[in-house]
């Protein structure tokens, strides 16, 4: 498919020519040909080699091993019901932290739009958190999250909210929400720094208005505020859902998908039945379902941006 | 000679050497860091044997244990790497994925000298696929103060043994919860239980097949819920590892702990350790017709399949498990070899180690050699904390252990 | 008597913000600043129960370990992983930015068959998780023998931050006013001419926004790190950080420090051109 397109233009950019320089099409396949290389060998023949993966048997550990299988493999992991629980913990993932992420962030901006004294220096520092590799924010919070030596566990017991130390990691449901809480700590400033931006854009105007008209706090914000907002939170809601489901760091420096698979998200899945079951077509199977799941967000994510278009 | 002559003479000489000269063999080796032998005895045991074969260039690699096992697999059909540290665990999955190859028959003489349960662990349908060279077994570790407060002179011999010299130390106050294990949900936790299936005559896997849900396994896992009941066992073991429960020792919180070789030279640090010159040593207390047992802990050197020097390669893991090299660098993992335990340079190196280490390794028990093993031992984990947490009963659990066994057995 | 009430409230409201405000200071400062401090504390401090604050001791021995010679192995090798991570973020960046952003504007300002299927394949290509293309890219990449390179990271990460470039610089592309090229046109330039001396200096806001980005995104990455580098070749901080878990222990002093380290860049890249960052992340994407 792509070589042919790529073919076509190029066809047509050799049909032209007679004026001095390029036609407008060659001139744009010149300008996209070393981006087109380079995402064709690296991201799209591999995509349909791992495909190719689905369509065979490429456990390694199989006698079977190397034998076409159709769409088997599909059949298998979506018939299996450690597929489904994976899936099941990937979008509880997905929401809880989301919503997190997203009214913390649309509170965070609500504060920072706002004045007062030191307003400046926190719009500054909000970032920090996402700035910090994912990597180092995962290792922070299991440090922090230690059962002896953790500082939250300290904290806790010092202010006298609990008893004796906990083990946050340590239970299936508990280490999830865990995790969520590293992605909400880094993230949230992330989407406030967008809906900040969106903030500033809204027109002053309309909040005096509002006040004029005897608006308290509230009510400005549930009739200016927030339709205002809800272009971006949509943009924000998709886009990060997207990056969820691309977890893979957090898990893998906090829990390594444990305890008792409690955070075992369909990207570590995949990775351990790759890498550690040697089962390479259960890994790719699992993997082309979540390109599917990605694939559709896509498609929304471009028909939002469509209709924002439309809007404007 | 006429001059062409010469001149195809001396072509040929050159030739010659071009050829003698690229004949230069480079293998790749993987190694881990941190722990076994450090990467200075690695990197000098290595120059030595380059050394001795002036026609082998070896380049090593070091990266973290967690990465080992990935690094292999991903490297291992392309020949990335020409010689693998691996894992006992990992021996019968990568017999059959095809991704190290079966070395050349050892001597007699070699076999014999080497710790069976060693041996073993790199044996998998009557092949050996690796040489056992990182050596580390479990040992009871105990805080000779405590016991000595308790009454008590030497180290339990048995379980029982160590079941009433807790409940004393507990009920004289002497310590909270005298026993402190690894149990986190990780390879730790399949670590103990196959040691302690072991004691009490079990075994999880027999002829390559599953074999969880026995009299004797129901028996160990039940003495493991029950010594946690009666608060001896110190109950967050359920989420420690084996550096945590260091930390528990070593403050002083816990008379007894299962723990690998490093442990010692950990507890005896006085930068971090509050009970140096208390720590004992001793083999893991027998039960019942079972003198001792204690889980493998070691590493082996295997030939990638995919290298294409495998006699080099087999010549190199030949001197590195060798006797001259173990014997030289005991400090960091002590030798494969039984008749290097009365060497003074290995004695010398950790003499209160060595003492127990000698007669231990007499008693080692391997992890069960499925090709499945890493979805067995997952899975097992969760089944035994589930037990542990009071969630399951114990025969449930092993039953359904024995199931879902089954099914990774068939795929 | 109204404006009495109305400022008394406002004065009450603006105490409020403060209040919220210095909880939103110790939502974002306290867990960094306990990474600051861990990395400070010695051994004996980390691991005595309970947690004894503020530690004993502070001192600089580890970060010592890693940028003065005769440091531990571990430490100095974690210098060699910030400077691949330099090396391979600052390429991908520069790269990144020309090829991407001369794919933007093809996007943004020519027309071409296929123009909207390729924008979407190209947002698809970002989307996807790393594990999708991860095994038939380690089979062709280690049969080339380009394993634990850094070249290979660059062409990797490349494949993720060109269409991270040509996605956001396409709206600012878009925003910059025809008539400027127009006026080009007309006074004889070239496409590639009015390309040079009208688009790139008026998007150059957006340009470095995007390599600000870009080079974030790069120094972030750890997957690809993970499995395609071995030695301190091409090893980036992120894969150093996690290797400070041993066998059998985990070295929090270690790996708060590395922490530390690998956050210094992106967090003074964020202080100071906090304001190119919030454009590149806002001004792309919304508008057309």
């Amino acid at each position: 498919m792509r070589s042919e397109q790529r073919e076509s233009l190029g066809r047509r950019a050799r049909g032209r020519g007679g004026e001095g320089d390029l036609s407008e099409q060659g001139f744009a396949f010149l300008l996209l040909t070393p981006a087109a290389l380079l995402i064709f060998i690296v991201v799209l023949l591999p995509l349909l080699i791992t495909f190719g993966y689905t369509l065979i048997n490429m456990n390694l550990l199989s006698a079977t091993k190397g034998r076409f299988t159709g769409l088997a493999n599909y059949a298998s992991v979506l018939g299996a019901s450690w597929f489904w629980s994976s899936l099941g913990r990937t979008l509880y993932f997905t929401f809880v932290s989301l919503v997190l992420e997203t009214g913390l962030g649309l509170l965070f901006a609500l504060l920072l739009a706002g004045s007062f004294p030191g307003v400046g220096v926190l719009r500054s520092l909000v970032i920090l958190p996402w700035a910090i590799p994912t990597l180092v924010s995962g290792a922070l919070w299991k440090w922090i999250l230690h059962p002896d030596y953790g500082a939250l566990n300290a904290l806790l017991s010092w202010l006298g909210l609990i008893k004796e130390y906990h083990a946050w990691l340590g239970q299936p449901w508990l280490a999830m929400n865990m995790v969520i809480l590293a992605d909400v700590w880094k993230m949230a400033p992330y989407s406030a720094i967008f809906f900040l931006a969106a903030l500033q854009f809204i027109n002053k105007a309309l909040y005096e208005a509002a006040r004029i008209d005897g608006a308290g706090v509230f009510r400005r914000f549930r009739y200016v505020t927030f339709p205002h907002l809800v272009p971006t939170l949509l943009v924000v809601v998709v886009m990060r859902s997207m990056d969820k489901f691309k977890a893979f760091d957090l898990f893998y420096v906090m829990t390594k998908g444990g305890p008792a698979n409690g955070t075992k998200v369909l990207t570590y899945d995949a990775y351990l039945r790759g890498f550690d079951n040697l089962n390479y077509s259960a890994a790719a199977t699992i993997s082309y379902v979540i390109a599917f799941l990605v694939l559709a967000l896509t498609v929304i994510y471009l028909r939002l941006g469509k209709q924002e278009d439309v809007n404007d | 000679m006429t001059r062409k002559a010469i001149a195809a003479l001396t072509l040929m000489a050159l030739m010659g050497v071009g050829l003698w000269a690229a004949d230069k063999v480079v293998l790749n080796a993987l190694f881990m860091k941190q722990a076994g032998f450090s990467e200075e005895d690695i990197t000098a045991g290595t120059r030595d044997f380059m050394d001795r074969n002036p026609d082998i260039q070896v380049n090593l690699t070091f990266v973290a244990y967690e990465d080992l096992e990935q690094k292999i697999l991903t490297a291992a059909a392309a020949g990335g790497y020409d010689v693998v540290l691996s894992d006992g665990p990992f021996t019968a999955k990568f017999a059959v994925g095809g991704i190290v190859k079966e070395i050349p028959p050892l001597a007699a003489a070699d076999k014999a000298d080497i710790f069976p349960g060693a041996l073993d662990a790199c044996e998998y349908l009557g092949k050996y696929w690796g040489m056992p060279w990182i050596n580390d077994v479990r040992y009871l570790y105990f805080n000779k103060k405590m016991l000595a407060q308790a009454g008590f002179k030497r180290a339990p011999a048995t379980l029982d043994e160590m079941i009433a010299q807790a409940k004393v130390l507990k009920a004289k106050k002497i310590v909270e919860y005298p026993i402190v294990l690894p149990w986190n949900q990780a390879e730790t936790l399949s670590c103990d239980f196959t040691t302690i299936t072991a004691l009490f005559g079990g075994a999880m896997a027999k002829d390559g097949k599953p074999t969880l849900d026995t009299e004797a396994n129901r028996k160990a896992l039940e003495w493991m819920v029950r010594a946690i009941k009666d608060g001896l066992v110190n109950p967050k073991s359920i989420v420690y590892g084996e550096d945590d429960i260091n930390g528990v020792f070593e403050g002083g919180n816990a008379a007894f702990m299962f723990n690998w070789t490093y442990a010692y030279g950990v507890a005896n640090d006085p930068s971090q350790s509050k009970v140096v010159g208390d720590v004992g040593i001793a083999m893991i207390p027998g039960n019942g017709r079972v003198k001792s047992a204690t889980v493998n802990g070691g590493q082996p050197l295997c030939i990638a399949s995919g290298s294409k020097h495998p006699n080099e390669a087999w010549a190199y893991i030949l001197y590195m498990t060798g006797k001259d090299f173990q014997k030289a660098h005991p400090a960091n993992s002590l030798p494969i070899w039984r008749s290097l335990y009365t060497d003074p340079n290995v004695v010398k190196s950790n003499p209160d180690v060595v003492a127990v280490a000698k007669t231990q390794y007499d008693y080692i028990v391997n992890r069960p050699k499925v090709p499945y093993y890493s979805a067995f031992s997952s899975m097992l984990q969760v089944k035994i904390q589930q037990a542990l947490l009071g969630r399951k009963s114990v025969d449930q659990a092993l039953k359904e252990a024995q199931s879902e066994a089954e099914s990774l057995a068939q795929q | 008597m109204t404006k009495q009430r109305s400022s008394l409230r406002r004065r009450g409201f603006t105490l409020f913000q403060c209040a919220m405000g210095f909880l939103l200071f110790l939502f974002v400062m306290v867990p960094f600043l306990w990474l600051l401090l861990s990395s400070l504390s010695e051994r004996r401090d980390l691991i005595s129960l309970p947690l004894r604050f503020p530690p004993g001791h502070l001192s600089f021995a580890r970060y010592a370990a890693v940028f003065a010679p005769g440091g531990e192995e571990i430490a100095r090798a974690f210098k060699y992983a910030l400077f691949n991570s330099l090396i391979v973020a600052s390429l991908v960046t520069a790269v990144g930015l020309v090829v991407g952003a001369l794919a933007s504007y093809s996007f943004a300002r020519l027309r071409f068959a296929f123009k909207e299927k390729l924008l979407y394949a190209l947002l698809f290509t970002y989307m996807i998780p790393p594990i999708v293309i991860v095994l038939p890219l380690y089979v062709a990449i280690s049969a080339l023998g380009l394993l634990d390179r850094k070249v290979t990271l660059v062409f990797l990460y490349l494949s993720m931050t060109i269409p991270f470039v040509v996605w956001v610089m396409r709206s600012y592309f878009g925003s910059i006013s025809k008539s400027f090229e127009e006026a080009a046109l007309i006074d004889g330039c070239t496409r590639l001419q009015t390309l040079r001396y009208v688009y790139v200096p008026m998007a150059r806001p957006g340009l470095i926004a995007t390599g600000i980005l870009a080079f974030l995104l790069s120094w972030d990455e750890f997957f690809f790190s993970l499995i395609f580098t071995s030695s301190l070749a091409a090893k980036t901080i992120p894969v150093a950080i996690a290797e400070f878990t041993g066998k059998n222990s985990v070295d929090y002093g270690m790996i708060t420090t590395g922490g530390v380290i690998a956050s210094i860049p992106p967090l003074l890249i964020a202080i100071f051109f906090q304001k190119y960052i919030v454009m590149g992340m806002t001004g792309g994407g919304n508008k057309e």
